[in-house]
């Protein structure tokens, strides 16, 4: 390619004009990947969404009642009516109590301690442990949910001695009130003591569903044109390199902002998540993880020969994304190798600007580092791609 | 245009190899302006290749090709705009309607809006695409898309157009208007430059240039190639084919053989006596093989026995 300066650059805005005009239209008429374009997002969606946030029931529950009182019966019997819990097996002690859980034979231990009976009648705030299986946060999540609505029904129904109206209730052990309630249910999360809830994984979500399909698309786009053959006509035409990576981005642009929005209107819809950031702070947030993605896509394309190779090397990518970005596992945790993998992949940054402006309402200036760490990888991998993107066969 | 006596495509030992293979070997061709210059060889020969190389969408091995007085690879960009290319393969966008295929090459090509709309009108006249403007390329028959496909490598008017197998496994009709079509823009002051597998086409082309194994084996009208093939052609009318073929075959004077029917149309070897002698000689040799009642008789010589004849001249015991 020559280094002459197009005299009129309105034809070159018409080139990519026509390009990305184009690249719509045959989306528009492509069902199975229109579709597949809202489907993702979509089902993703309820499919993390739910896993997480679902009204868990019936969890394998082992009882460790030291109590053995009317009273601690009268407990069990509630905590069984809740349906919450299956109250299948009696742990003979502490330890068998921490091999249930360790085994996952069950999903949590309910622990009354032998005064149980004792303090509740002295008002002085019976305390229940339950222990749960933190590992599934699924779990963990729920039984706290169903533990915090049930100390307040339990000490209202149970009968209090106290004269307190009884409408406070402790659901963790970290919190200290002045005047305890007759029963107070502890829950001890083990394994893991952050519970990740939907709110916490819809904005991920965005990141997770842009990073496989942004980069797909406009893979598939390339090598389309390829194996069809119609890249041979294309690059026969006067269209430069750049033109073609540029008519090819900007149709997924827009398709990438779609799908920000029918996932975070999903997750408003389906989970209540809360967005505090404007919208258009979130917009411009995403739009460099976009072009990231979609000349990450363009790379993938030029050194893929079939479709088929285009998806693998994609999910190749795609992988350790969402594995080390921090979506599946908290990123702090993650061992140090991981995490300097993790600081390579723009989702690592997007993931706590989209969290930053869709739960805190983050400022983009406290972003600015992760910004510029997605647009150092765009201007590196988009060179890459304008480097092995050739209007040359073979 | 005004290209004066420059050729409009120059190639110079022109060579591309890929790995081991050498596809195309140190080719000269020249080709003139307002002509339509063929490219005939089977399969393999390197036809596309070389034109991929015109075109600057392969670089040479070594060589050299200009194209327009553009050097290629170099100039390729420059090229663009003045050459219309039909790959072998339809490559136009399936999904796509033919006003839409016609209309994106418009654009990319540059034509301004107000000229886009009249070539458009223009193509769709001449090929006669009017019914199709609304359908998708995809639901076109063979005949239709290689229509079609001339329109988009013609709708920015290119000084050159490069076709590469352009009516391969199309019908004879739609051939025929195809090459009507070729005239028509030569007429025009346009260079074609094709290649093809069809006899009857090649005979049409103003000049010719044969390839084997990546090598020109011969350039020329067409008439000149047949002339130059001389007295080496007779028919042999026989009773059973079959075994005449075999017993022809076996033959020394006998370069190949192909049976039109109850006639075994016969090229002789290169060294063979003028065809009047060969055919007796051959009539005696079939009656030795049992083979009575053959009838010799000289024939004039056709393009395909001068393909025939190239193609086999160099390889040893060469039989079609």
């Amino acid at each position: 390619m020559n280094t002459e300066v197009h005299a009129i650059p309105v034809a070159v805005l018409v080139r990519i004009g026509a390009i990305a005009h184009k690249e719509l239209r045959q989306l528009l008429r492509d069902r199975l990947t229109l579709a597949l374009m809202v489907g993702i997002p979509a089902l993703q969606l309820v499919l993390f969404g739910y896993a997480i946030d679902v009204d868990v029931r019936h969890v394998p529950t082992a009882v460790l009642d030291r109590s053995q009182t009317a009273e601690s019966r009268k407990l069990l019997g509630e905590l069984a009516a809740t349906q919450t819990f299956d109250l299948e097996r009696e742990a003979a002690d502490e330890h068998d109590a921490a091999r249930l859980l360790e085994a996952s034979e069950v999903g949590a231990v309910v622990v009354i301690p032998s005064d149980f009976a004792r303090e509740f009648h002295r008002g002085r705030g019976a305390i229940v442990s339950i222990l749960a299986d933190g590992s599934d946060p699924t779990v963990s999540r729920a039984i706290a949910l169903a533990s915090q609505g049930l100390a307040l029904s339990l000490s209202q129904r149970m009968g209090s001695v106290s004269d307190a109206p009884g409408n406070r209730f402790v659901h963790g052990p970290q919190q200290d009130l002045l005047r305890p309630d007759p029963i107070r249910i502890e829950v001890l999360p083990l394994y893991n003591p952050e519970r990740r809830t939907a709110v916490f994984v819809v904005p991920g979500l965005v990141g997770v569903i842009l990073t496989m399909t942004m980069m797909l698309f406009t893979a598939l786009a390339v090598v389309r044109e390829r194996e069809r053959g119609t890249f041979e006509f294309l690059i026969a035409t006067p269209v430069r390199r750049g033109e073609v990576m540029l008519g090819k981005i900007l149709p997924y642009l827009f398709v990438g902002f779609l799908q920000v929005g029918i996932v975070l209107a999903l997750g408003v819809l389906l989970f209540d998540v809360p967005i505090r950031g404007p919208l258009w702070k979130l917009a411009l947030g995403a739009l460099p993880f976009l072009a990231a993605m979609l000349s990450m896509g363009l790379f993938v394309s030029s050194v893929s020969r079939s479709q088929l190779q285009a998806t693998q090397l994609s999910f190749f990518f795609f992988l350790p994304s969402m594995l080390l970005s921090g979506f599946m596992f908290p990123f702090e945790a993650m061992p140090e190798a991981a995490q300097v993998i993790g600081e390579c992949l723009p989702l690592t940054h997007f993931l706590r600007i989209v969290r930053g402006i869709v739960l805190k309402g983050a400022s983009l200036e406290f972003l600015a580092d992760e910004i510029l760490a997605i647009g150092l990888f765009f201007a590196v991998v988009f060179a890459l791609a304008a480097l092995t993107f050739r209007k040359r066969l073979a | 245009m005004s290209a004066g006596d420059a050729p409009v495509v120059e190639t110079r030992s022109l060579t591309r190899r890929f790995g081991n293979v050498t596809a195309v070997n140190a080719v000269d061709i020249e080709v003139r302006q307002g002509e339509i210059f063929g490219c005939l060889g089977p399969n393999g020969s390197g036809k596309s290749t070389l034109m991929r190389v015109l075109l600057g969408l392969l670089a040479p091995t070594s060589g050299s090709a200009s194209v327009l007085g553009l050097d290629m690879p170099r100039d390729a960009e420059r090229l663009r705009p003045q050459v219309g290319y039909m790959p072998q393969h339809f490559s136009l966008y399936e999904d796509l309607t033919v006003r839409e295929n016609l209309e994106f090459a418009g654009q990319v090509f540059g034509l301004p809006r107000r000229r886009r709309a009249e070539r458009l009108e223009a193509v769709v006249e001449t090929h006669g695409l009017h019914r199709y403007v609304e359908t998708r390329a995809a639901a076109l028959s063979g005949g239709w898309k290689q229509r079609l496909a001339l329109a988009v490598a013609t709708v920015h008017e290119p000084e050159l157009l490069v076709l590469d197998e352009p009516t391969a496994g199309v019908d004879p009709q739609s051939r025929r208007e195809f090459w009507e079509n070729l005239f028509d823009l030569t007429a025009a002051g346009a260079t074609i430059f094709v290649s093809t597998h069809y006899m009857d086409e090649a005979v049409r082309c103003h000049r010719l240039c044969l390839l084997r194994d990546g090598r020109r084996v011969a350039v020329g009208r067409p008439q000149q190639l047949v002339e130059a093939l001389g007295d080496r052609v007779v028919n042999i009318a026989v009773d059973e084919p079959e075994p005449a073929i075999a017993a022809l075959r076996s033959s020394s004077l006998v370069a190949s053989t192909t049976q039109l029917g109850d006639t075994l149309h016969v090229l002789l070897v290169r060294d063979a006596p003028d065809a009047d002698t060969a055919g007796r000689e051959l009539v005696s040799q079939l009656a030795a093989a049992g083979l009575h009642g053959a009838a010799a008789q000289g024939t004039s010589a056709n393009l395909e026995d001068v393909f025939v004849s190239l193609l086999i001249s160099d390889q040893s015991g060469g039989r079609t």
